[in-house]
């Protein structure tokens, strides 16, 4: 069954990979959406099998077949059904059937339907190995072929070239990443000696085989990968590059899913992080600076899909503070929510872009309620949840994690809150300039905006009303000890004495008294209504626009430029790595290398032109030479 | 007291004298004369200084094998006699010259 | 002994047919050594040792003619056998010469079977010369303008390896007990440390130039830009593994007290290779030659894994040969089939052929990710276990080879996106049968191979164990 679930999709890739292009279009939509939906079925009767009251299981594990067996390497091609990876997949499945079913219709006038929902299969199965793997060489098989899906994707409309330059952006960059985790896999494997997390965390629980040195050399190698996927600094640039994929895709792959991949991983490699405090703060670091640079980055920019998608990296940088602080759960809370509102907030803008005719600059917006209700209702939930508007789910997951941060270290505590009031600012912006005010554009007529059909707006209510009730996976404990963390009770099941691959290390709830908690939760919601307030009074009451970005001034300049950072790269990694290029073909390759062989060529010609002279076709002195030469070889022989 | 005994009696030194001189004259012959038909006496002189020296040395030793490479020797040497005066009457032909100092139209 | 006559005579046959014959006749000539492969894999098995399947006095009783079979023969016998109807079928495109290259590949597909089975050095000497030939006169007669200058440059860099090598072999031979040149006899020769030295480094001159190792390597882009696609494909998929194999069969068991000596070396100078590779592939405007360079990078890592002597390395290597000769072949093919529809190879021409050919996109896209070693295609596997090779012996060395992943995903997908994607005028004109088997071959072993890399390392595995373990005895017998 758990087999069936993984391949499922890939079953669909091959249908519609293979013969998409001979189904009619509805066909391959559906036949794409099914295939997602069964897996979704069976996870959750996987699921359930996991968790049912009576007998509860640790994990399901699956070997398929030995993938790799050379010397004292040994890969299974094998999968581990454990809570961690339960909730992963429900994710993935769920998220994943709502947005191919939405895809029906985004893509519907699209000659290459079949090959998205082809891609899309693929990329779920990949998410699926990802986490469903039950050793480091599956989890990096997942992660390169989300890798490759995410890169066919954003280059869906090959025919643009810039889309195709986001795309291989995109790989690049997640490459970058991808080597140093190979570095960690390698390190992982000459210190522990295996891969399978059951055996390797085991061993690193013992604790004898390793220095902290290195555990926290692997950690820090394995956070190199995630920066790469999850788009943290430096490796963040790609992901608002990436919004060039059609949106479904933004909104199941740069914001639901695989860009939560890297925090799967470091959630999975608790053990490891647990005895390194240095790479804990590292990644704390790297995610509080990351949250804070694209939130900045987020106020002043005018296309609805990078707004969100810096929103994508601004919460993933919450997410990474969490894990840093070491509260696990919160950070797969956040991961859980952030995947509904987020997803929604990307449907939404893609039920938006498909209204107004593939217009994606807000300023062309606005007034867009009227026309669009459904959109304009499901979007504001969206909206709310993200900026921690009260009992949504955005709402607890945020707090929990300003909460680990704040029993951690009050400075970041302040710096996330700031982050996490700056989200308030730029989602309004861009929600209040979308929907409300008066209609702007110039190239469509007003009345030409439409709703989009029923199988687009149905996945936006389902995600609404998930957003509203996410929460509810795991409530603070101060709303009633019986309801609350359910997350955190699932986590950290214990199998009975047996070995816990997830969350070796019980987190210690985070003992702050009552008032303090409700001063937090009192700051927390205050900054939601000032951002709230502000927002709406600049952009509803007075009904500015945002101005171009042409005429942005001083920090507005540099922030919707986003500090120039590309540029930086260009600069500083592009250009002297092409100019190398050039220089080593030019002058090492073709002049010294290819000269010093053709030289000794000329050197044997002119060698050549010199020894002739002695051929003077004369014979007597070939005799000559002839005599001499058995002379010599007489007088060596004699002495 | 028959012929073979007179050889014998005869000490290998100075079949060893004889060659040496003769391969000398030979050796002068090839280097220093300018008429290929000439040349061509002088190498057979050399060749017949050895063929003696063979012979002598294979009678000393009891051994034949010296007279059998003494066969191979005349007959290679008939060959290139042959050959060579061949070639060297058809130069004539061409250039009514037996100097070899002339002939270096194969100089590199 | 059949698998070496049987192409040869078909060579013959084509060359007899002349114009008559045409691309069924050649592509069925081609196929029959790979029903003889067959027949060596169940008669002969993978696991019996260097099996000796055909034995004939030649030059005396110990210079004999002895053909082997065992499992890294079998890979690469399978390689050859595999490809060489691939090129045959769909490389061959050029009307006016297709006799004569069909004619010269097939008798070169009986000389590379010749190097990969001889187990008599001087036997190995004469194939290894022997594949020499066909791609002499494919190169001299076929390059266009600058053929002379090409092939001579290319012909001397591995003329001059091969004496060495043959210099070496000699030295060994002189140094047996029965003057004999079998491959026992050559390997039961005790070596001081110099003498390894230089007798290793006579051998290694050879495989280094053929592989080709940096600096090492001047010959390999402007031949296989200018070759024909067909001379391409033989020498960079199939004849430079014989240089690899050379160095595990050969050089490995042959001169072990040198390997000490030389390890550092190769290993560094295939990691700068891997690089510089890699860089000047990054900027390439003819796909050709991008291919050439990334075909350098590619190999000097294999070259590398081998000489970290560990089982990753080696076999990883091995199956790495076999990925890399399908790989390079597929996207020579590729490029060839996009010259001849368009006239035109270099990046900056061409575009937006995607819309024009979805299968041959299809293909295209698959060989590329193959190179660029996505998991699940055939690169990943190999790649994967040269750099765990690599990092077990010296961890930098692993980030410095490490970052041709990066590179590769640059170059590759610079190519795709600059030859398929965006707009273009150009079209790709639709496959035909031949192509499409070619190129179903070709895809079969990329996903193959992605998904149960095991199926071939099986193959190789105790003939690796074999050469590792006479490697081990030797070091012991050292130290």
């Amino acid at each position: 069954m758990l087999t069936l679930m993984i391949f499922l999709p890939l079953i669909g890739f091959l249908i519609n990979g293979l013969v998409g292009r001979f189904l009619p279009k509805n066909v391959s939509g559906w036949l794409g959406t099914a295939a997602v939906l069964g897996s979704f079925i069976l996870a959750v009767m996987n699921f359930n099998a996991l968790t049912a009251e009576a007998g509860q299981l640790e994990s399901i594990h699956q070997k398929l077949f030995t993938f790799l067996h050379v010397g004292s390497l040994h890969v299974d091609f094998a999968f581990q059904f454990d809570r961690l990876s339960a909730v992963m997949t429900l994710i993935i499945t769920g998220i994943g059937t709502l947005i191919h079913m939405y895809s029906i219709a985004y893509m519907h006038e699209d000659d290459g339907l079949y090959k998205f929902f082809a891609y899309l299969n693929l990329f779920i199965f990949n998410m699926l190995v990802l986490v469903l793997g039950s050793n480091y060489m599956m989890l990096f098989f997942g992660w390169e072929g989300v890798g490759l899906c995410s890169y066919l994707l954003i280059g869906f409309w090959y025919k643009n070239v810039d889309f195709g330059k986001a795309a291989r952006k995109a790989f690049v960059m997640n490459r970058i990443g991808d080597l140093g985790l190979l570095l960690g896999l390698f390190l992982i494997y000459s210190t522990y000696g295996t891969f399978e997390y059951q055996d390797l965390f085991s061993r690193v629980f013992t604790g004898t085989d390793a220095s902290s040195n290195v555990n926290t050399a692997i950690a820090l190698l394995l956070f190199i990968g995630a920066m790469g996927k999850s788009a943290q600094i430096p490796l963040y640039t790609w992901l608002p590059d990436a919004m060039a994929g059609p949106t479904p895709v933004s909104a199941l792959i740069h914001a639901a899913t695989m860009v939560t991949a890297g925090i799967y991983l470091v959630i999975r490699s608790e053990a490891i992080y647990a005895l390194s405090p240095f790479a804990n703060e590292i990644v704390m670091w790297i995610g509080l600076s990351t949250s804070i640079l694209a939130a900045l980055i987020g106020l002043k920019q005018n296309d609805i899909k990078k707004v969100l998608a810096y929103s994508t990296v601004s919460q993933l940088g919450l997410m990474f503070i969490a894990l840093g602080c070491g509260a696990y759960t919160a950070a797969l809370f956040h991961v859980i929510t952030h995947a509904f509102f987020k997803a929604l907030l990307f449907l939404g803008s893609g039920s938006v872009i498909h209204g107004m005719h593939h217009e994606q600059d807000i300023r062309q917006m606005g007034g867009l309620r009227k026309k669009m209700p459904i959109t304009y209702l499901t979007f504001l939930i969206g909206t709310l949840a993200i900026t921690g508007f009260p009992f949504l789910s955005g709402f607890f997951s945020k707090d929990e994690i300003l909460m680990s941060a704040f029993a951690h270290n009050k400075l970041v505590f302040g710096l996330a809150l700031m982050s996490a009031g700056i989200t308030g600012f730029y989602m309004f912006r861009m929600f209040f300039v979308t929907f409300h005010g008066t209609y702007r554009n110039h190239h469509h007529a007003y009345e030409k905006v439409h709703e989009s059909p029923l199988l687009m707006t149905l996945p936006l209510l389902v995600l609404a009303v998930l957003s509203v009730i996410g929460g509810a996976v795991n409530l603070p404990h101060y709303l009633g000890e019986g309801i609350s963390g359910g997350l955190h009770h699932l986590l950290s099941f214990d199998g009975g004495g047996q070995f816990s691959p997830i969350l070796i290390y019980p987190e210690h709830a985070i003992e702050l008294s009552h008032t303090a908690e409700i001063a937090l939760l009192a700051m927390a919601v205050s900054v939601f209504v000032i951002a709230f307030l502000y927002t709406r009074n600049k952009y509803v009451v007075k009904g500015s626009v945002p101005e171009a970005d042409a005429d942005q001034q001083g920090m507005g300049k540099v922030l919707a430029n986003k500090f120039y950072v590309d540029e930086a790269y260009d600069m500083a990694f592009v250009a002297p790595l092409e100019s190398a290029s050039d220089v080593i073909t030019e002058y090492v390759d073709e002049k010294a290398l290819k000269s010093a062989v053709d030289g000794v060529g000329t050197g044997g010609y002119g060698l050549s032109k010199l020894l002739s002279k002695i051929q003077n076709g004369n014979i007597e002195y070939y005799l000559l030479y002839m005599v001499i030469g058995i002379s010599l070889l007489l007088a060596f022989n004699l002495f | 007291m028959n012929l073979l005994s007179i050889f014998n009696q005869v000490e290998i030194s100075h079949y060893i004298y004889l060659s040496t001189v003769l391969f000398s004259i030979g050796l002068f012959g090839v280097l220093f004369r300018r008429n290929a038909i000439i040349l061509l006496m002088c190498i057979e002189l050399m060749l017949n200084a050895v063929n003696l020296l063979f012979t002598a040395f294979s009678t000393y030793m009891g051994d034949a094998d010296g007279q059998i490479f003494v066969f191979f020797i005349m007959v290679v040497a008939a060959a290139e006699a042959a050959v060579g005066l061949a070639i060297l009457v058809l130069v004539y032909r061409n250039t009514r010259k037996t100097d070899v100092s002339f002939l270096d139209q194969l100089k590199g | 002994m059949e698998i070496i006559l049987i192409p040869i005579i078909a060579a013959l046959v084509t060359a007899g047919l002349g114009k008559r014959s045409n691309v069924w006749i050649s592509t069925l000539l081609s196929l029959i050594p790979l029903a003889v492969l067959y027949t060596y894999f169940t008669r002969f098995g993978v696991d019996n040792g260097w099996k000796t399947i055909f034995d004939l006095t030649w030059i005396s009783e110990n210079i004999r003619f002895t053909l082997g079979f065992d499992g890294l023969t079998g890979m690469l016998l399978l390689l050859t056998n595999l490809m060489v109807p691939v090129i045959v079928m769909a490389g061959i495109r050029d009307d006016e010469n297709r006799v004569k290259l069909t004619a010269l590949t097939l008798f070169m597909q009986g000389a590379l079977n010749g190097v990969f089975m001889a187990q008599d050095g001087l036997m190995f000497y004469i194939f290894w010369e022997l594949a020499l030939i066909p791609i002499y006169f494919i190169t001299l007669t076929m390059s266009g303008e600058n053929a002379f200058k090409i092939t001579l440059r290319f012909f001397l860099y591995t003329f001059i390896g091969s004496l060495a090598m043959l210099a070496s072999l000699l030295y060994l031979f002189l140094h047996t007990a029965d003057y004999s040149f079998s491959f026992e006899a050559l390997r039961a020769v005790e070596l001081s440390r110099i003498e390894s030295i230089w007798v290793g480094a006579g051998i290694l001159l050879a495989f280094v130039v053929k592989i080709p190792l940096l600096p090492f390597h001047s010959w390999q882009a402007d031949t296989y830009t200018h070759s024909p696609a067909a001379g391409s494909m033989l020498l960079s998929g199939i004849m430079l593994k014989m240089g690899l194999y050379g160095l595990l069969r050969w050089y490995l068991p042959l001169a072990p007290e040198s390997i000490e000596f030389f390890q550092p070396w190769i290993i560094g100078l295939s990691v700068a290779g891997v690089l510089y590779g890699a860089l000047i592939a990054i900027r390439q405007k003819d796909m050709k030659r991008l291919i050439a360079f990334s075909s350098l990078s590619h190999v000097a890592l294999i070259a590398a894994g081998i000489f970290t002597l560990t089982a990753e390395g080696l076999e990883g290597g091995v199956l790495q040969m076999f990925v890399h000769g399908v790989n390079v072949i597929g996207l020579f093919l590729v490029v060839e089939l996009i010259e001849k529809s368009t006239g035109t190879r270099l990046l900056g021409e061409l575009g937006g052929l995607a819309k024009s050919n979805r299968s041959f996109m299809i293909f295209f896209m698959l060989l590329a990710l193959g190179t660029v070693a996505v998991p699940f295609t055939n690169g990943f596997p190999g790649e994967f276990m040269l750099l765990k090779a690599v990092y077990m012996y010296n961890p930098n060395m692993a980030l410095l080879a490490g970052l041709t992943i990066i590179f590769c995903a640059v170059y590759i997908f610079r190519m795709v996106q600059f030859s398929m994607f965006g707009e273009g005028k150009h079209e790709v004109s639709l496959l035909k049968w031949n192509e499409y088997v070619a190129f179903g071959i070709l895809s079969v072993a990329v996903l193959l191979i992605g998904f149960v890399p095991q199926l071939f390392i099986d193959v190789v595995h105790s003939s690796i164990l074999q050469i590792v373990t006479w490697v081990s005895e030797a070091k012991g017998v050292l130290s």
